[in-house]
């Protein structure tokens, strides 16, 4: 069976790479945009702490025994600790400056760490296995699914969606919305907006851990697959809008399945499409897809 | 009210055609040690370091005096030298024309991303200008004629204007001091020109600059296209000089790098950039032979200056001289 003279077996393989993509794409450029959002500071260290979520979970499993499972829970905790310790040392002090510090100074420690790591393990891969729970596939009639793949496009979607509903739809989100617009009067009302400030670039940078665990299994785990990773989920955050959260969860899975049908139908153009597509969009909507233009 | 008034009025020594006494005494201290150079160190490596003096000072045109942070600026270096270097080594190309071509095409593709980028501000411009260096990137990696992983090597450097053989490394490193000179006084022309004075008043203050009847995005796409042209220069001519064009000229560290140099040396500082260059690629000289050490060394400089020493080298020190230099 073909459509447009492609095997429907081979569209719908890349269709899910696409998707798996796009996970990582949607999760990664939604820490993005939580940062963006709360400290109008691009994280450029967000792919190094990516890669840092996928080595947490090769020591866990290599120096404390603990398996993919308790990776998934520990190894965001751990990494965001770290960037706690980053935001509470450094990036608080630059909030009165120009924010293009901010990205200088991320730039720096994306730097620092993922040469730390290339000098201890070199370039070259460490292998992570798949939990056993996962391994294998199903085949649904038209392809084959390995359980894996599924488990990480429901996975990441549930937590898009999550992270959605705690922001748009909460109490607390509706604090974090309003420090958004205006953090001086939000902390007249007795909220810790500081406190706040730390809390989102946390949780942001243990979105990116997360993705790299999730990752960790299908890629190996190696010291620069964040490096160029994230220019691309930059490229997603201005298409989808900087700060807009549907919009990086939309805009990330569709981007990623578009790259996935690329690679099918003009195999050429999959590394440059989603850069593109953005001149398109800038042409178009400078603001992004869901952006509010200021 | 004169009182008062005279407070604004530069009191110190008359310049001269807009160039103060401190610039002209740092100029011709830059030129006098940079002529006498070769003489004493590796020529090679000092033309390295013009090249990337030439490309930070363009850097240092669009950050320093219109306040944008271009975060691909890799892509005119590079695109120049694989400009350069086909035009020399296939059309067989005088190294003059190669470098003209060269930086015609820098030219060129400064006007296209400038146009769409330029309409973008802060960060949305650092991210926008990323993704299209990285565009150019993977371009560059699968076109046929930039010769992929491997590059265009072997490149010839041929005989200026059919007189200089510049086979001869002492030759070609007047050359390209003579290339980094001209540049760098064009660029000090254009700053500290009109045009220079109303892209100062846009980085100030934007809205206003506009109500006074200033079209905003042609001055910017101009700085822009000029920014990429000098850019395109420098990479044109270190491909002539090395006598290569390679991927890691159009990568994004190395976008990345000319933002260290800059930064180092004083963004928005006339010699700055120069001084920062020539530390930078000292040190990595230094520290080749540690690999990914250099990586760790360049991210320690960016976190320090960043957290302590935001005003560069040059920027200290006209602080502590009182002078701009």
């Amino acid at each position: 069976m073909t459509i447009l003279g492609v095997p429907t077996q081979a569209l719908f393989g890349q269709l899910l790479i696409g998707l798996i993509n796009g996970a990582f794409y949607a999760l990664l450029s939604l820490g993005l945009s939580v940062i963006f959002g709360l400290l109008n500071i691009i994280n450029f260290t967000h792919g190094a702490q990516y890669m840092m979520g996928a080595f947490t979970a090769y020591f866990l499993l290599h120096w404390a025994g603990l398996g993919y499972w308790w990776s998934l829970l520990l190894a965001p905790i751990a990494v965001a600790i770290t960037g706690v310790v980053l935001e509470r040392t450094t990036l608080k002090r630059l909030y009165q400056l120009d924010h293009l510090y901010g990205l200088l100074l991320t730039f720096g420690f994306a730097l620092i760490i993922q040469g730390l790591f290339r000098n201890q393990y070199g370039s070259s891969g460490l292998p992570y296995a798949m939990p056993a729970e996962l391994a294998g596939g199903r085949n649904l009639g038209f392809m084959f699914l390995p359980n894996y793949r599924a488990w990480v496009i429901v996975f990441s979607l549930a937590v898009c969606l999550a992270t959605w509903y705690v922001i748009e739809r909460t109490r607390l989100g509706s604090y974090l919305r309003a420090a958004t617009e205006n953090p001086a009067l939000v902390q007249a009302f007795g909220i810790n907006v500081p406190r706040m400030i730390t809390l989102t670039y946390g949780f942001g940078v243990g979105l990116a851990a997360l993705a790299g665990v999730l990752a960790a299994p299908i890629y190996q785990v190696n010291p620069l697959m964040g490096a160029d990773l994230i220019i691309v989920v930059f490229a997603v955050v201005v298409i989808g809008g900087l700060g807009s959260i549907m919009g990086s969860i939309v805009t990330g899975f569709g981007l990623g399945v578009v790259e996935g049908f690329t690679k099918v139908f003009y195999p050429e153009a999959s590394n440059t499409v989603i850069f593109v597509i953005m001149a398109v969009v800038l042409l178009l909507r400078p603001a992004g897809l869901f952006g509010r233009a200021s | 009210m004169t009182a008062t008034t005279d407070r604004y009025v530069d009191t110190t020594l008359p310049a001269v055609a807009g160039v103060s006494p401190p610039h002209l005494i740092a100029f011709l201290v830059m030129t006098a040690a940079l002529v006498a150079a070769p003489f004493f160190v590796y020529p090679v490596f000092l033309m390295k370091a013009l090249c990337f003096a030439l490309f930070a000072c363009a850097f240092n045109l669009l950050i320093g005096y219109v306040g944008l942070l271009s975060f691909g600026h890799a892509v005119f270096l590079g695109s120049a030298g694989y400009g350069a270097a086909h035009s020399a080594k296939v059309w067989g190309f005088p190294p003059e024309l190669a470098i003209l071509f060269g930086t015609a095409a820098a030219t060129a593709l400064g006007a296209v991303i400038g146009a769409l980028a330029i309409r973008s501000k802060g960060i949305y411009f650092a991210n926008i200008t990323l993704a299209f260096a990285q565009m150019v990137y993977f371009f560059s990696l699968q076109a046929a004629f930039t010769g992929g992983e491997d590059g265009i090597q072997s490149v010839p450097r041929g005989t200026l204007l059919g007189m200089l053989n510049l086979t001869d490394t002492l030759t070609l490193y007047f050359v390209v001091l003579a290339i980094f000179l001209i540049g760098f006084l064009l660029i000090f022309r254009a700053i500290h020109s009109p045009f220079g004075q109303v892209l100062k008043a846009i980085r100030e203050n934007e809205p206003r600059a506009i109500s006074l009847g200033y079209r905003a995005e042609r001055y910017k796409l101009l700085a822009f296209v000029l920014s990429a042209t000098f850019a395109g220069l420098a990479g044109a001519t270190k491909a002539l000089v090395f006598q290569l064009a390679s991927l890691t000229d159009v990568h994004w560290t190395m976008s990345g790098e000319v933002v260290l140099m800059t930064l180092l040396g004083g963004l928005g500082t006339v010699f700055g950039p120069v001084v920062g260059a020539f530390i930078v690629v000292t040190l990595e000289n230094y520290l080749a032979q540690l690999g990914a050490w250099v990586t760790v060394v360049q991210g320690v400089i960016f976190v320090v200056c960043v957290l302590t020493f935001r005003r560069g080298v040059m920027g200290e020190l006209g602080n502590f001289l009182r002078k701009s230099l």
